[in-house]
This record gives structure tokens, C-alpha cells and sequence, in this order.
């Protein structure tokens, strides 16, 4: 069903970013952790300005801000100049090093530059340093985000006596997303790890100074003991084995894994707490049936004004799987699904999401582009697109609605605060596709009816 | 001061305070988190608004994606300028060179959209395999009879500065191609303005209600064919000094064009930029017209700035930008409104344009070169600012500590150049100074919770 779409040599309008934004994220939802990127000034910077642009948060990445001599010399000593400095002044609990393209291709060591610091500056103490490896001539930001996730894990986990904690590795949710996940499993009486966490770094409140750290992410003390937990809950159909923090966990600690998708719609969510019961031994809490009761009811009252409309999907992999099965699951037609991504699993992962449902196979299309995508979308007539906010070009021309979800939004505020995941989450997504189906007709109505 | 590191203290200083140092115009420093960018984001702000142009960035894939339609700069025709291309180097383009894929992905790309001509941006990674870009754009040349050019612009190759030059050097190559016969004798480039919120067209018909021909906008609502006509004008006036003066100095060199420095912000560096290209032609008519434009124009916009300054008068401002030139043109603007700036900086600021920002702002004013978050929110304190001027990566080092902004950087919506800008630039300051906002941050609420209990 994935009929072949042009192949370009170039690429136009991508729809990816590079592996040192997805690192630098990660980093961030650690507590009292700074992202930094070994590599040219201007990379720290672009993606600063791009996250803000999002979050509309400050966040602080460092750079090792390597020059020409650095370039050809070799950048160890601007690196460790760089962690000297961002010791002093930000007093971290850890750093987070990234490479970047630039120090891949010249062959820094990090590994042993880092073994050179801690010789060197930190024999009285000092920051953790975890460093991953991220050249972004290969993937996308969700590797290097998965990556960094996995070089936590790796470097930081050490052998601990069970603890009855549960580790959740949810991948790239919104804040919104990760303060409802939390709030789930606490409904559930487990006591989870959830790296990374940056609901409140990210998403924090106004404040009286400027934090050199903002509060908030994954303790590191939790990380450690990620070890001791009795299992391990990891989202993502596509997380290949290598950059997937669970496996490690599974085959170092034996700390059983549960691989499910991201929790987006009835059936992903419903998974997810069946595990969540299955982990407490616990009922679903009330609280739940009712959300889940009341989404079920909505969709009843709303089917008809989605049933058989056409959607265009587009983003991350694992995100644009959990957004095809809710609209499998509420009667629309994905007509496209896109990704940047080119992990290797997402068009299994959602031929698998509406197998089964009355709706005819999408296009699936891995290692897209927006002109790629802008190009099946004028053949296939959509009524909407459904994805991040670098779609918007593509929807205006078509003139049909963009639904705004996942990362970036830069053109309208609140990202942060957008629900994807579980019963609450679905609801506000089909909150949100039925009223733009609803306004589309009655904004093109002659008549400009009062009643739906 | 606790918030700057011992390898900064020399790039800042306070108005008053003698000797006059200026640490600047260097790398920045490691670990310093650096709101500046890379010599790749200078080439890429100065070209970036030539619409007809194809813009192909020769690298792996953030740097392409992290510029795409990032500039608020708008044409009046084709928007080729607010794509975003790539050549998204994999692995084995770096293992094996790139030159291959460049080639196919420019005949690709000239092929689809047609452009007058094309920019390749090299980038840290090409810098080091050594791809040869010029070789492979000569031929590109040949082939589609076009102007294809290299832009060195590889980002760690110094600072922001230098990728203006690359810039610069990169459309010194199209200058001299066009024809030039029937340009009038009062006429001139417009160099250093990149057309945010329409800004460019104002400032054009100020030149056409002078008598002045504008022979091409360099780079805002840029076209080719007018760039190539450039050197037919004869006279340069450039804004924003440090992105386009290398142009003019290189047509300077070799065309023998004068350049005049201007600023379009603010009333008072408006009317004085006005004034001086109309005596630059030494022409009474053009200077008669010049008067009653100014003259005009002020009307208009008087009574409605009066009204906000009375609100803001005493409030203080702080100032960070990319150049240092806006930023001379914003302390006159603030003191228009009569608020009072108590903190400047840029990123790419010069000796001189530090110690002309030292002489013309009052004692006590923290002068910065290259600053970042920690500085930047510890002189907002101390100073206790009303409101922070700057770009996009400011603005939440301002909001989280509830103070108002103002987004005076490449990416804002709002035209804040000529006289209308003036106004503008007045009603965003109070609109964001005078929001009922404030009173809930805690910056605020806990003054206002003493000032009740007292």
C-alpha cells in the first residue's frame, strides 16, 4: 500500500530536526542537569531559539563553541574549558554532552576527553558527565532524544536492590503529556522513574529569579536505581533495540520491559493501563472508567461530523502511529502518513494501527519531506492535516484546517500544554478534530447554521 | 558580580566608569551559553530575503530546518526565500564526499523553481571534508546559465561577523552583471534593510517622495536582476553596519559608489538619514521635499506618541540586539518616550561602536558585548527594568522574570523602521510595559502585598 513517491535528491522543508535537539531535550528533564553541545556556537543556539519558539521557556544549552583552531586541532580544549565554566556558574548536578556534526567528522574522543576532565578538574568533585553520541548527518531528533535517554541509563544506572518502583520511558511527550502520565500512575499507587521529565523544567511558573537550573526533572538518585525497579514501561512501536533505555535495563538488570506504543486513543491507552493494573494489582481507579466512559459517550454524540473525513498525518514516527489508530478508531481516513523518520518499523507499526477498522490503507511514507508530503496531499483531497505547526503553509494552500499537535508549535500559544496521551488526552484531540470539522462547514455554509 | 565569569568581565562596562575597555568582536567564549548564532546564521540573515534566489544549504540537516521562513522578511512578489532546502548530508556523503549529491540536488532544485540564481551555504561539516563547492557551482553555472555562489560560511570559521562578509563576497560576484543605462543621478541602493513587516517599502516611498531612484533593496524584497543593476546607483546607504558595510566598501572599491551609514529607526536617526542623502545630491528641491516629508510625517504621528509618553516617562528600558547600531538608534527612540535606558548590548558589536554607545548614554549604563542568559537576567535585576528589548532567545530571560518585552529582532510581524514605526515601536512598549500582567508576577505581587500591608 505504500506506493512509491518521487525520490529527491534534495530536501525540501523537512520534516525532522537534527539528533543534538532531541539530546539537548532529553538532557533537560533531568534534574539539575545542562545540556551541552561539543561542537560550533550556532548549533546551541538555532535549537535554543527553536524550543523557546515552543515553549516559550528559557533554556540554556551550552556550546563548546569550537573555532577554526579548534577545528583542526581538535576541539578537548574548548570542551573542557566549556564544562569548566558551566561548573562555575550554573553548579549542575550533571551535564549532558552532546556531539554534533562538526565534532563527529573531525574524530574528538569524547569518551577519553571526558576521562581527561574528571583527571584533571575534578578530583575534588564535580558534576556528573554523561555524553552521547549524536552526528546529525544520520536519524533525526528522536534518535538523538532516544539516545540520550539510553546514555542516561547506560552511565548512571547502578546495580540496586529491588525497590518496587516502576520506570517509565515515555519518549517525546509534551509537558502536558508528562504531568498527566504522572498523575496516572500515581492514581495507580506505583511510585515511577519517568526519564525524562521535563514537565516543570520546560513548563515552569513565573518566578522571582532567573534559575540557573529550573526545578523539576528526573532525579538523578531515581536514575541510579532504575535498576531496582520491577519493571519497565517504554513507549514507541519504532524504538530500535540499541537506543531503547528498557532493553538495557532488561538485559543488564533482568528488569522486565513493556514495549507499547505511545498511549494516544482508546486502544493504545487501554494497553497501557491494563499494564499499569497488571504492575499494581489494581482495579482501573474510578476516576479513569469515568474519563474513559465519558470519551466513549463523546465520540457516540460527535461521530458523524468525522466519520469518512480525510486526514493527512505527518511528524514523529511513534507519534503519528498513535494518532493514525485514534482516527481508525473514530472513522476517519488517514490518507497520508508521514514521517521524517526513517527508523525502519513505522509502516508495519500502522498498518498494524487500523488493521481492522473499515478504513481503506493510507499511504505510509517514511524519510518524507513537506514538499513530498504537500505533493500526495493535493492528490488525495484531505480535509485536514493533523500534526505539528510546519504544516501550515501546506493546509493554507489546500485551504483546509491544520490541527495543531506535537512539536514545534510556533505559531500559536500553549504547545506545552497540549494533551496527546490517555483517556483525557484522546477526548481533547477529538474535542478538537470534530470542532474544526464542524467550524470547516459552517464557515463555508452560506446559511452559517447556530445549531451543529 | 556573581552572574559573570572572570574571562567576560572585560566586555562589560558602565557608563562614566574610566578607562574605557572593550573586550569584543572575538569567539565566544566556551560555556558561556552565547545568544549569539554561527558564521553560517550571518550569511544566511543577510541573504536570506533575496526572494527570487534559491537558497540551498550543503550540509546535514538542522541547519537548513532551523532557518526555515525564520526571518519576517516579506516580498512583493516571489517567495522562493521562505523554503527551506538541503542537501541533508548522510553518513556516507560525509564518508565519501558530497560533491555528487550537491550537483543533483542543485540541477534538481533549478530545474523545479526556476530561480535567477542560487546560494550555496557550506556548512561546519563541508569545512572539513572539503567538498569543492566552487567547483561544483561553476559547473552548475555552466550548465543552467545562471549565477550558482558559494557561500563560505562554514559556522565555526569565526563569529556572526564573518558570515556577513561571506555574504557580502557573495553578492559582490552579482553586482556589475545588469544594465545600468537609464538610472537617474539621484539614485541609490538601499543596503541593510531586510524589508521586516513590509518596513523596506516604506522607506522607499520616502525615497521616491524625494526625487531618489532606489536601484535594488540589499537584501529585503531582494531580486537578482536589481542586485546586478547595483552598481549603476550612486550612492550606498547602509543600515545595520555590520551586515552589508563590507559590500559597500567592496563597490566602494571597485565602482567608486560613496556609502552614507543611515538608521530608520527612531525620529530623530530617520530624519537625520533623510536629510543627509538629500545633501548628499546637493539638491534644494530634494532637501525642500525632505523637510516637508519629515514635517508631514511628524504630524501624524506626534499627538499619539505624546500620549504614551506621558505614560512611560521615567520607566526604565534594557537593550540587547544583534548589532550594535540599532542599538545607538533605540536609546534616542526610548528617550523619545521618555524612558530612560539603563542597560545595551549586542552581539556583534566593535570597539567604536562601544564606546559611541558609552558616550551617548547616561552614568551607570551596563554596556555589554556578547552576553548571555545569567548576564542578561542579573543586569535586568540590578537595574530593575521595565522592559527588555531584544529577540526571540531574550524574550523568555524577560517574561520569566515578569518583565515586558519587546521583540525588536529579524523574526517580529511589527514594522518598527520610519516614522510610522516610531509609533509602532511606542504603542508595542506601552502595550507591553502598561499590561495589567505584571501585577500577578512575583516580581510584583510581593511589592504589591507590602505596599497593602503598609
Amino acid at each position: 500500500m505504500t506506493k512509491m513517491v518521487p525520490q529527491y535528491v534534495s530536501t525540501t522543508n523537512a520534516c525532522k530536526l537534527c539528533k543534538p535537539l532531541g539530546a539537548s531535550l532529553a538532557f533537560r528533564g533531568v534534574e539539575g542537569a545542562v545540556p551541552f553541545l561539543h561542537g560550533s556556537q550556532g548549533c546551541a543556539t538555532y535549537m535554543r531559539r527553536y524550543i523557546i519558539s515552543h515553549f516559550n521557556e528559557p533554556i540554556d544549552i551550552a556550546s563548546s563553541s569550537l573555532g577554526e583552531k579548534n577545528a583542526v586541532y581538535g576541539g578537548g580544549a574548548n570542551l573542557k574549558l566549556g564544562l569548566k565554566n558551566v561548573t562555575e556558574k550554573y553548579h549542575p548536578a550533571l551535564i549532558g554532552i552532546a556531539t554534533t556534526c562538526l565534532t563527529e567528522t573531525i574524530g574528538d574522543d569524547v569518551k577519553r576527553l571526558l576521562f581527561e576532565y574528571r583527571q584533571e578538574f575534578m578530583q575534588d568533585g564535580g558534576p556528573l558527565l554523561v555524553q552521547v553520541s549524536t552526528p546529525s548527518y544520520s536519524g533525526t531528533h528522536m534518535e538523538g532524544f532516544h539516545a540520550a535517554v539510553r546514555a542516561l541509563v547506560e552511565q548512571l544506572t547502578v546495580a540496586a536492590e529491588p525497590n518496587g518502583t516502576v520506570n517509565i520511558l515515555p519518549g517525546f511527550l509534551s509537558a502536558a503529556d508528562l504531568r498527566s502520565l504522572k498523575e496516572i500512575v500515581a492514581d495507580y499507587g506505583l511510585i515511577a522513574t519517568v526519564l525524562p521529565d521535563f514537565s516543570e523544567t520546560l513548563d515552569g511558573p513565573a518566578l522571582r529569579d532567573y534559575p540557573l537550573i529550573p526545578e523539576g526533572g528526573t532525579k538523578i538518585k531515581d536514575i541510579q536505581a532504575m535498576s531496582g525497579a520491577k519493571s519497565t514501561v517504554e513507549f514507541g512501536h519504532t524504538l530500535p533495540d540499541q537506543l531503547s533505555g528498557g532493553k538495557h535495563l532488561e538485559k543488564t538488570y533482568n528488569v522486565p520491559l513493556h514495549r507499547l506504543g505511545m498511549p494516544v486513543g482508546i486502544r493504545e491507552t487501554d494497553r497501557f493501563f491494563d499494564v499499569l493494573g497488571e504492575l499494581s494489582g489494581k482495579p482501573m481507579p474510578e476516576k479513569y472508567t469515568m474519563t474513559r466512559g465519558r470519551l466513549v459517550d463523546s465520540l457516540v454524540d460527535g461521530h458523524k461530523y468525522v466519520f469518512g473525513k480525510r486526514a493527512v498525518v505527518y511528524g514523529e514516527e511513534d507519534l503519528v502511529i498513535g494518532l493514525t489508530s485514534f482516527l481508525a478508531e473514530i472513522g476517519v481516513q488517514p490518507v497520508v502518513c508521514a514521517s521524517g523518520g526513517t527508523s525502519g518499523g513505522f509502516i508495519k507499526a500502522i498498518e498494524n494501527a487500523v488493521e481492522g477498522f473499515a478504513v481503506e490503507m493510507p499511504r505510509i511514507h517514511e524519510g518524507m519531506d513537506f514538499h513530498e508530503i504537500g505533493e500526495l496531499a493535493a492528490e488525495l483531497k484531505p480535509d485536514f492535516f493533523l500534526g505539528h505547526s510546519k504544516g501550515y503553509t501546506l493546509a493554507r494552500g489546500l485551504n483546509i484546517p491544520l490541527i495543531r499537535v506535537g512539536f514545534p508549535i510556533h505559531d500559536r500559544v500553549g504547545g506545552q500544554r497540549l494533551l496527546h496521551i490517555g483517556y483525557h488526552g484522546a477526548q481533547q484531540l477529538f474535542d478538537l478534530i470534530a470542532n474544526a470539522m464542524i467550524m470547516a462547514k459552517q464557515d463555508g455554509s452560506e446559511v452559517g447554521y447556530s445549531y451543529m | 558580580m556573581e552572574a559573570v565569569l572572570l574571562e567576560r568581565q572585560d566586555s562589560i562596562h558602565r557608563t562614566g566608569e574610566a578607562p574605557f575597555v572593550m573586550d569584543c568582536n572575538k569567539d565566544s567564549l566556551a560555556g558561556a551559553v552565547s545568544q549569539r548564532a554561527c558564521v553560517f546564521c550571518g550569511s544566511r540573515v543577510v541573504l536570506y530575503p533575496i526572494a527570487d534566489a534559491l537558497h540551498l544549504v550543503h550540509g546535514p540537516i538542522g541547519c537548513a530546518v532551523y532557518t526555515w521562513d525564520i526571518r519576517g522578511a516579506l516580498s512583493s512578489g516571489p517567495e522562493l526565500h521562505r523554503m527551506s532546502f538541503s542537501t541533508d548530508m548522510q553518513e556516507s556523503d560525509v564518508i565519501f564526499g558530497g560533491e555528487k549529491k550537491l550537483y543533483n540536488a542543485l540541477v534538481e532544485l533549478i530545474d523545479r523553481h526556476s530561480p535567477k540564481a542560487a546560494f550555496v551555504y557550506s556548512t561546519c561539516i563541508v569545512g572539513i571534508i572539503g567538498d569543492d563547492m566552487q567547483a561544483v557551482c561553476r559547473k552548475v553555472s555552466e550548465e543552467k546559465g545562471i549565477p550558482v555562489l558559494p557561500v563560505q560560511s562554514e559556522g565555526f570559521k569565526g563569529n556572526k561577523r564573518a558570515g556577513y562578509k561571506a555574504a557580502c563576497n557573495a553578492m559582490r560576484q552579482l553586482v556589475g552583471m545588469g544594465d545600468i543605462s537609464g538610472i537617474s543621478k539621484h539614485s541609490l541602493n538601499i543596503m541593510g534593510d531586510f524589508n521586516l513587516a513590509g518596513e523596506i517599502w516604506l522607506i522607499r516611498e520616502y525615497f521616491t517622495r524625494m526625487g531618489v531612484e532606489v536601484v535594488a533593496n540589499i537584501t529585503g524584497d531582494g531580486r537578482v536582476g536589481d542586485i546586478q543593476r547595483a552598481h549603476g546607483a550612486a550612492l550606498n546607504v547602509v543600515q545595520c553596519s555590520g551586515s552589508t558595510m563590507d559590500l559597500a566598501k567592496m563597490m566602494k572599491e571597485d565602482y567608486g559608489i560613496p556609502s552614507l551609514r543611515v538608521s530608520y529607526f527612531g525620529i530623530e536617526d530617520m530624519a537625520e538619514s533623510l536629510y543627509a542623502v538629500a545633501a548628499f545630491f546637493k539638491d534644494e528641491e530634494m532637501m525642500r521635499c525632505t523637510r516637508e516629508l519629515v514635517k508631514e510625517e511628524l504630524s501624524l504621528i506626534m499627538p499619539e506618541i505624546m500620549k504614551y509618553r506621558q505614560a512611560l516617562a521615567g520607566k526604565r528600558a534594557a537593550i540587547y540586539v544583534g548589532g550594535a547600531f540599532k542599538a545607538f538608534s533605540l536609546v534616542k527612540a526610548f528617550r523619545t518616550i521618555g524612558m530612560q535606558v539603563v542597560m545595551v548590548g549586542s552581539q556583534t558589536g566593535t570597539p567604536e561602536d562601544y564606546e559611541e554607545l558609552a558616550a551617548i548614554t547616561d552614568p551607570g549604563t551596563i554596556i555589554v558585548d556578547d552576553s548571555n542568559p545569567l548576564e542578561l537576567s542579573a543586569f535586568l535585576q540590578e537595574k530593575d527594568v521595565d522592559i527588555f528589548v531584544g529577540g526571540v532567545k531574550e524574550r523568555p530571560i524577560a517574561y520569566k522574570l515578569g518583565v515586558a518585552f519587546c521583540d525588536h529582532n529579524h523574526e517580529r510581524k511589527e514594522m518598527l523602521a520610519g516614522f510610522t514605526g516610531m509609533l509602532n515601536f511606542a504603542r508595542e512598549v506601552y502595550g507591553s510595559v502598561m499590561s495589567p500582567v505584571w501585577r500577578f508576577v512575583p516580581r510584583k505581587a510581593e511589592t504589591l502585598q507590602e505596599e497593602t500591608n503598609d
